[in-house]
């Protein structure tokens, strides 16, 4: 009954439930074909995630009755039960085992080729930007008035000590 | 099958005893070198410029070249 009408959606971020794809029931009346109801997150719902390690309900909700009549044996002894029954019994209750859902993909790769590619976007345009939006630049970016500023720092000494003016020969007049 | 049951208990513990001594000299590394590698050089800096400093000289030549609102170059 809390089925997820989207599913395991072959996108590149499957790993979340799906639940935020699933359609709202106006939609769904103009399907007809599809029998999906949205999901009703106010009941417990099965998570396949690393800090939930017990989800809140078994995650095979519709058991058959070869799959009932395993889980009666289940509550027997449980040295009876061979080792494929035992897996079995573990897929009712889990999707994805730790390994399965830490699995690591290659979507950084597509992230990153993204990141760059949008970078690179935003460079054109800038490029772009300098040639035809900027205003020209003010008379403070000439070489020559930053000659005169550089002197003028000089003269005033500006960090004499470990900074700007002590890379300067005032002896010599030049740069050390 | 048989596996061997998990370390359940004393997971910070052991993580901590691992991991503090190493923060600890790092970080003890991390203020000596900044203690030698930049205080120490920096006090000699200035320990040198002041030695031979003379103000007076300086402010002339400050003036002379003209940076000062309250006093012009003596030419002037």
């Amino acid at each position: 009954m809390l089925r997820l009408t989207a599913g395991r959606v072959g996108s590149l971020v499957a790993r979340r439930a799906t639940v935020a794809l699933t359609t709202s029931s106006a939609r769904m009346a103009s399907h007809g074909h599809e029998v999906s109801e949205a999901v009703d997150m106010s009941k417990p719902m099965y998570w396949d995630r690393r800090e939930i390690p017990l989800p809140d309900k078994r995650y095979k909700d519709i058991l058959t009755p070869a799959d009932k009549s395993l889980k009666e044996k289940e509550k027997g002894p449980w040295g009876q039960l061979s080792n494929e029954e035992k897996l079995a019994l573990y897929r009712f209750s889990f999707c994805q085992t730790y390994p399965e859902m830490n699995q690591s993909s290659s979507e950084w790769k597509t992230v990153v080729a993204g990141v760059l590619y949008c970078i690179g976007l935003t460079g054109l345009v800038i490029i772009w930007q300098t040639a035809y939006v900027s205003p020209p630049a003010p008379r403070t970016f000439d070489a020559e008035w930053q000659a005169k500023q550089v002197k003028r720092m000089l003269d005033m000494r500006v960090s004499p000590i470990e900074g700007f003016a002590a890379q300067w020969d005032y002896e010599k007049g030049q740069w050390k | 099958m048989s596996l061997q049951k998990p370390l359940m208990r004393g997971l910070l513990a052991k993580r901590l005893r691992f991991h503090v001594p190493i923060a600890f000299a790092l970080s003890l590394l991390a203020a000596v070198g900044w203690k030698y590698g930049v205080t120490e050089p920096r006090k000699q800096a200035y320990a040198d410029f002041y030695k031979y400093y003379d103000a007076t000289k300086e402010f002339t030549s400050m003036r002379e070249a003209g940076v000062f609102e309250s006093v012009r170059p003596t030419g002037e």
